[in-house]
C-alpha cells in the first residue's frame, strides 16, 4: 500500500491553494507534477556537473557526458531496450513522432498506406499527413465503436501489402482507452508494415516493453511522467534507425565533414544534432528512477481505485455521460453534462480549485465522432486522493446548479 | 451613452457583488437573457473558432453606428458578449476604435479574456475592432 500522504508531500506544488482553495491536480494527461527530488537534481545539475557533452576532454564535460549516457541507460532498462543507441533523447513525443515521419519520406511511395487510428492526438496524426502529402501515400483510419474502442476487424480489413506504416497511441489522450497494440503491432507485421507506437499516456501509467510489444518506434515524453519539460525519449529499433535518415544536420551527428561530403555519425548521435537539453535528459532518468521506487504496480493500484471511485461517483450526477467506456482503461475520465458546455462547467470548477482539461484535447476527430465541442477530461496520476475526487464531483454538481 | 459610460455603468453594477459566485450567477443570467442573433448570420463566415467555444459575430452599420450581434455555445461565453455587445453596439466606427476593455479586469473576469481561455472572446474582439475599422475606412 502506497502512504499517500507521503507520497503528497514529495510534490511541493500539491499543497498551494488556487482561488483560495486547496489545489485539487486532475490535470495529469496534460503535464504531471515534479517531486521535489526531480526539481533539486535539476539544480544539481547547474551547480555541479554543467558541461557540454561528449566534446570536451575536461573533467566536467566527461561528468556530464557520464551522467546523460546513464540516463540513457536507465531509459533503455526501463523499456527493456536492447541496446542504448536504440534510445534517442528528444525534445517530447511529438519530436520523436516527426523524426519518424521526416525519415519515412525517402521511403515511401505514391500509393503507399499509413493506417492511423480514430483515437489520436493531433501530433500522431498531422505528421503523418504532411508526409504523405509529401510522398503521395494515402492515410487510413482505423474506425472506433461507441465505446471508445477501435474496431480490430476494420483494422485487419484495413491492412494490406500496401501499408507500409501503422501509427496508434498505447493509450488515448482524450478517453484513457489501453489500446491492444500488442496484437495491432502483430498483425501490421504480418503484412510487413512497420508501427509506432505513441506511449506519451502510457508511460506515467505503465511501463512498456519494447521487446515484448516488437514495436518498431516507441515515443513518449518527460514531462509527462514525473520528469522536466522538453524532454522525451524515441525508442527505434537499431535496423530501422540505421535505415532512416538523420532529422537535423549539425554538430555532434557527424562523422566526418568535408564541403564534399558529409559522413555521419553511428547511432544514437546521427539523430541527436546540436547540444540537446542536457540537464533534462539527465534528470528524466532521475524521474524514471523515482517511478520505479514508487513501483508501476503500486501505482496502477492506486489509481485503479481512484479510476473506480470517480466513475462511480460521477455517474450518480444525473444527464452525466462518461465518453470512452471500453474496459480497458487508464485512470482518464472524460465526461459531459447533458445541455451544458464543457467550457462552463471547467470555468467555474476552476473557481473551486480543481484543475481539469477541458476542450477537445488536441483529438478534434474524437468530439466529431461523438458530436460534442469538446469534454472534461479528470486525469487521474497515483498522488491523487479519493478525497480530490469527492471535491470534484461536489464542484461539478456545484456548477451544474449554477447553470441549469 | 459613451462607451467609457456604459462600461462605468457596468463597473458600477458588477460591484454590487461580493464574490466570484454571485458575477457568475450575472454572468450566466445575461448569457441567458441576450437575444440570440438571427440564424442566417450563424454563418462559417461569422463563426470564431475557439479551442474551448464558438462565438459568431455579425456587424452592421445603422445609419453613422455599427450594431453587433452574437451568440456562442457555451453560456459564460455568451453572458461576456452580453456584456462586450452592450459596450460596442450602437456606437460609432471612431468610438469603437478608440475604446478598450480594461474595465473587464475590473468587474473580476479577467481570465476569461486571457489568450490562453481560446474560447473565442480575444478574436471576438479583435473582430469588433475589425469591423469598426472598416466601417470606418468606408466612412471616409
Amino acid at each position: 500500500m502506497l502512504d499517500i500522504q507521503k507520497i503528497r508531500a514529495e510534490f511541493p506544488i500539491l499543497s498551494q491553494t488556487v482561488n483560495g482553495k486547496p489545489l485539487v491536480y486532475f490535470d495529469n494527461g496534460a503535464t504531471s507534477q515534479k517531486p521535489q527530488i526531480v526539481i533539486d537534481a535539476i539544480a544539481k545539475y547547474y551547480q555541479e556537473i554543467n558541461a557540454n557533452i561528449h566534446r570536451g576532454v575536461h573533467t566536467l564535460s566527461q561528468l556530464a557526458t557520464d551522467a546523460y549516457e546513464i540516463s540513457r541507460s536507465k531509459v533503455q532498462h526501463h523499456i527493456n531496450a536492447k541496446f542504448a543507441h536504440e534510445v534517442l533523447f528528444t525534445s517530447g513525443t511529438t519530436h520523436g513522432i516527426n523524426l519518424v515521419t521526416n525519415g519515412f519520406a525517402s521511403i515511401l511511395k505514391p500509393g503507399d498506406e499509413v493506417i492511423v487510428s480514430s483515437l489520436e492526438h493531433h501530433s500522431n496524426i498531422v505528421p503523418w499527413q504532411m508526409l504523405c502529402e509529401k510522398t503521395g501515400a494515402v492515410l487510413r483510419v482505423i474506425p472506433m465503436n461507441e465505446d471508445g474502442e477501435l474496431i480490430m476487424e476494420a483494422y485487419e480489413a484495413l491492412l494490406s501489402e500496401k501499408t507500409k506504416v501503422v501509427t496508434v497511441n498505447h493509450i488515448s489522450n482524450a478517453l484513457g482507452i489501453i489500446n491492444p497494440v500488442k496484437y495491432m503491432i502483430e498483425k501490421a507485421h504480418a503484412v510487413g508494415a512497420a508501427v509506432l507506437i505513441d506511449g506519451a499516456q502510457a508511460v506515467p501509467h505503465l511501463k512498456p516493453d519494447v521487446q515484448d510489444l516488437d514495436c518498431d518506434f516507441y515515443a513518449f515524453s518527460g514531462h509527462k511522467m514525473c520528469g522536466p519539460t522538453g524532454t522525451g525519449i524515441l525508442y527505434g529499433k537499431e535496423a530501422w534507425l540505421n535505415k532512416l535518415p538523420p532529422y537535423q544536420g549539425g554538430g555532434e551527428m557527424i562523422k566526418e565533414v568535408t564541403f564534399e561530403k558529409t559522413t555521419y555519425a553511428d547511432l544514437p548521435h546521427k539523430f541527436e544534432a546540436g547540444t540537446p537539453n542536457i540537464a533534462g535528459g539527465i534528470v528524466l532518468g532521475t524521474a524514471i528512477d523515482y517511478l520505479n521506487s514508487v513501483g508501476f504496480e503500486n501505482i496502477q493500484k492506486q489509481e485503479e481505485e481512484l479510476l473506480a471511485h470517480a466513475t462511480k461517483s460521477l455517474l450518480e450526477i444525473e444527464g452525466l455521460k462518461i465518453y470512452g467506456t471500453g474496459k480497458n482503461k487508464a485512470s482518464v475520465v472524460s465526461f459531459n453534462i447533458d445541455g451544458i458546455h464543457p467550457y462552463d462547467i471547467g470555468s467555474i470548477i476552476d473557481k473551486l480549485g480543481i484543475a481539469v482539461r477541458t476542450g477537445h484535447h488536441c483529438a478534434q476527430p474524437i468530439m466529431n465522432f461523438f458530436c460534442i465541442p469538446g469534454t472534461i477530461r479528470a486525469s487521474f496520476s497515483f498522488y491523487n486522493t479519493k478525497e480530490e475526487i469527492d471535491l470534484m464531483v461536489e464542484a461539478v454538481k456545484k456548477a451544474k446548479t449554477m447553470l441549469s | 451613452m459613451t462607451i467609457k459610460e456604459i462600461q462605468n455603468e457596468i463597473i458600477d453594477e458588477f460591484s454590487m457583488f461580493d464574490d466570484w459566485m454571485q458575477r457568475y450567477e450575472y454572468i450566466i443570467e445575461l448569457g441567458k437573457s441576450m437575444p440570440l442573433i438571427k440564424e442566417e448570420y450563424k454563418t462559417d463566415n461569422n463563426l470564431i473558432k475557439g479551442c474551448q467555444s464558438k462565438v459568431w459575430l455579425q456587424g452592421e452599420q445603422t445609419d453613422d453606428k455599427i450594431v453587433f450581434t452574437a451568440d456562442s455555445d457555451a453560456i459564460l461565453t455568451k453572458g461576456i458578449i452580453a456584456i462586450l455587445i452592450r459596450t460596442f453596439s450602437n456606437q460609432k466606427a471612431k468610438d469603437i476604435l478608440e475604446a478598450d476593455t480594461a474595465f473587464i479586469d475590473e468587474i473580476g473576469l479577467k481570465e476569461h479574456l486571457s489568450a490562453t481561455r481560446a474560447n473565442g472572446l480575444v478574436s471576438m474582439i479583435k473582430n469588433i475592432k475589425m469591423y469598426a475599422l472598416a466601417f470606418n475606412a468606408k466612412n471616409n
